[in-house]
């Protein structure tokens, strides 16, 4: 029990000593039973800061310290550090005066819940007791979701560096959006010439293994010691006999939408989706394939010399233990059916920015030519539009921030497909905020005369053969109309419709975009609010290739530094029963998630210290109050109550 | 003076606790009357916890936990809903209006939720005034 407790009260700037009268703060601390030292400072995480602490510390001859500033999310972490030189962690607490008080309410109210706060995180400090962390083995092994560039550049960084990892792709390639993109802005490199050799050594590594038409069903465990299990869906095809001669393709009868090419194209039912896909193998659709059920159509069997192709094959559950995550599942677009005003769904030339990109593509449906889609002439009068969707409280209120950066692209590869055509782009603001964006968005207004339309469209429709653009151009704030043969729509970004089975799955929270949020916006930009699950790319937030390769290789060393260790440390903070007094009951073994709590021969129930999380839903189970939790103990809770009230 | 209703609120750590972080990052200002205390899950709360608070002279307790299905802990968050509904039973009996106690999901993204709530909260509990055992 600590009984020279140290108060150390944060200004933060003037985000807490801007609102709160941190003084009249501290004053009021001295006065508390237990208090020994109470002081206030402008930047208590600065280093002088913590080395107030420490000073005080060995000067006033503490033996618990609060600091009362941000969330303890934020620097809990920080100020048990500087503690642990002089006792246990748990002698250090925090008391969240920032986030959770100077920050949402009014001078006077704030100061008087801080120091509420302060004496309810006294009085809890006061019982903690020292506890020495749990050693845990770790699966020195690595999962990652998703086989986008994002979870390209994390495996390998990962299995270069020399652990095992489990690539995860639910499409029968990997490459994701970056494989289906034409060239990257602003060096307008080839997408798939710089992405396909990644993805080569991703499929030669020896220490990835790579399971693509899979889907990742189950994830059970703690950091260190995750249970995964996966799906794999039968593809129908040997990846390893499989030669990608073709012959199967040519004889399959069933045409279906092609999605690679975002249905602009078709393709078989037994497909491969591009040429360089990885595994290198085609696929049998099984909702389009007519073989598979009734014995109608064995064509492409016939024709398989390799013989590959298996109507037989069937999904298989593969277990595997890893010691990390990293979840990379990418982006969709918004859905374009719900922006009325453009009337998209019903004409074909206007199209999402993805499906100009194919179009772009050398590889794609037109081979690279410009069409209007619904002739399939060359288009002379292009409008694309910026924020289709995005910046848009009716849709989507964020930026999707790559938008303005590749709209000005197309506008750049269209002029110089179509030397005679024109090309007008309506934006709200133009955000080129990268290396040498802002230099590329010049070069596009300057050399290539894009016409730049500062305003938002308000309505588009057909009119014969053109489609009438209406807007308002808010420089001048003149009406403007453009008659069109294309129309681009540069749809806002969200996050996959499966991430939000994957966050499910983690028991990581999304946002209205479907983005994975991070435990901290700036600080953990790809870290889970638990421990062991990291992001990358696009399933965070809308951003650009280097943004996700940065943020792909950070993952990687967030993984590395948690597998690269036999042992990881284990919050001690579990449960403990009072086995003198247990009477056995067995509740708390039924509502335990983890079978943490385990019957003995002599019927009492005990808690297995590897296994207990510390969630504490036995100890308020317990029928007769018999099981403790470490450190948030029945007693301090109701001392926390009472000095709230 | 107005009555200024006094309230514990019980944050489990990994949503609402969040979520409270997260409407202090966006500014969102709500009433001071509830002062949180911060436990793992939701699940940790005991009856007896809530009963203690009342005692002693609350007003009101909220519990602010995960979405179902989005426990940190798998399940914690099942276990208080429905100690939540026995305890409301239990209050009612012994006087206490059952709309003291209030159980709400609040995500780590819902800073703007948590705001809302709590608001919502203070105004109901002003409206049904001091609490019956109060001393
Ligand atoms: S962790 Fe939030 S309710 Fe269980």
């Amino acid at each position: 029990m600590a009984r020279r407790i140290g108060v150390f009260i944060c200004h933060c700037g003037i985000n807490i000593a801007g609102v709160i009268d941190v003084e009249k703060v501290a004053e009021e601390m001295r006065k508390y039973p237990g208090v020994a030292f109470a002081t206030t400072y402008q930047y208590m995480c600065s280093d002088p800061g913590q080395n107030l602490i420490r000073e005080k510390i060995e000067e006033e001859n503490l033996d618990a310290v609060v600091v009362a500033a941000c969330s303890p999310s934020m620097h809990e972490e920080t100020f048990r550090s500087v503690c642990k030189d002089y006792f246990s962690i748990y002698r250090c607490e925090m008391a969240n005066i920032r986030e959770q008080s100077s920050w949402v309410h009014d001078p006077e109210e704030a100061t008087e819940k801080a120091i509420k706060l302060l004496k309810a995180t006294v009085e809890k400090v006061r019982e903690n007791e020292d506890f020495n962390p749990i050693m845990v083995p770790v699966e020195r092994k690595c999962l990652v979701i998703g086989g986008g560039i994002a979870g390209i550049q994390a495996a390998l960084d990962i299995a270069d560096a020399g652990y095992k990892v489990i690539l995860v792709e639910k499409e029968p390639s990997i490459g994701g959006r970056m494989a289906q993109l034409s060239e990257t802005f602003p060096t307008l490199d080839c997408s798939q010439c710089i992405l396909t050799p990644k993805m080569v050594m991703v499929s030669r590594h020896p220490n990835i293994k790579l399971l693509s038409y899979s889907e990742v069903i189950e994830i059970s465990g703690f950091v260190g010691n995750f249970n995964v299990k996966i799906l794999k869906n039968p593809r129908y095809v040997d990846e390893d006999k499989c030669t990608v001669c073709g012959d199967c393709e040519k004889v399959c009868p069933v045409i279906v939408p092609n999605e690679f090419e975002m249905k602009r194209a078709p393709r078989k039912a037994i497909f491969i989706p591009f040429p360089q896909a990885v595994p290198s193998t085609y696929t049998l659709d099984r909702e389009a394939c007519l073989g598979l059920a009734p014995l109608t159509c064995a064509e492409c069997r016939d024709a398989c010399e390799a013989d590959a192709i298996n109507y037989d094959m069937q999904a298989k559950v593969i277990e595997e233990k890893v010691g990390a995550i990293i979840v990379a599942t990418g982006y969709d677009l918004y859905d374009k059916n719900k922006l009325v005003e453009y009337g998209y769904g019903d004409d074909d030339d206007i199209i999402t920015s993805l499906e100009f990109e194919r179009m772009l593509s050398a590889s794609g449906p037109t081979g690279g030519k410009i069409i209007k889609p619904s002739t399939g002439e060359e288009p002379k009068k292009v409008v694309f539009i910026q924020c289709a969707g995005s910046r848009d409280v009716q849709h989507m209120p964020y930026c999707s921030s790559i938008c303005c950066m590749y709209t000005a692209k197309h506008a750049l590869l269209y002029k110089h497909n179509v030397h005679d055509g024109e090309a007008y782009i309506f934006y709200i603001d133009i955000r080129a905020t990268g290396k040498g964006y802002e230099e590329f968005i010049a070069r596009v207004m300057e050399e290539e005369r894009i016409n730049y339309i500062r305003g938002k469209v308000a309505k588009i429709f057909r009119e014969g053969d053109k489609i009438v653009v209406y807007g308002i151009d808010t420089l001048t704030g003149k009406r403007v109309e453009i008659k069109a043969d294309l129309v681009v729509l540069a749809m806002a970004i969200v996050g996959k419709k499966g991430t939000k089975d994957i966050a499910k799955l983690l028991k990581v929270a999304v946002d209205d975009g479907i983005f994975l949020k991070e435990a901290h916006p700036k600080l953990k930009p790809v870290e889970a609010l638990s421990r062991g699950i990291y992001f990358a790319g696009c399933a965070q937030s809308p951003k650009d290739i280097p943004a996700v390769v940065a943020q792909a290789s950070a993952s990687a060393s967030k993984v590395l530094s948690i597998i690269s260790k036999d042992k990881l440390e284990k919050d001690p903070l579990i449960a403990v029963v009072d086995e003198e007094h247990c009477s056995g009951c067995g509740v708390c073994i039924s509502v335990c998630p983890y079978e943490a709590m385990q019957r003995q021969p002599n019927g009492k129930a005990k808690c297995i210290e590897a296994l207990c999380e510390g969630c504490g839903t036995c100890a308020a189970s317990c029928p007769s109050g018999n099981i403790e939790m470490r450190n948030y103990k029945d007693e301090q809770i109701e001392k926390m109550i009472e000095v709230i009230i | 003076m107005s009555f200024e209703p006094k309230i514990v609120a019980f944050l489990c750590n990994w949503c609402a606790y969040a979520g409270a972080d997260m409407a202090g990052t966006s500014r969102l200002k709500y009433p001071a009357n509830v002062v949180p205390i911060r436990v793992m899950c939701s699940g940790r709360i005991d009856a007896e916890f809530i009963i203690d608070a009342f005692e002693k002279g609350a007003d009101g307790v909220f519990i602010g936990g995960c979405h179902p299905g989005d426990c940190h802990y798998v399940s914690g968050n099942y276990r208080a809903r429905r100690r939540v509904e026995m305890v409301k039973k239990l209050l009612s009996q012994m006087g206490v209006n059952e709309k003291r106690l209030r159980i709400e999901w609040v995500s780590a993204t819902e800073g703007k939720k948590f705001a809302t709530v709590i608001e919502e909260f203070v105004d109901e509990i002003k409206k049904l005034g001091p609490s019956p055992w109060r001393k």
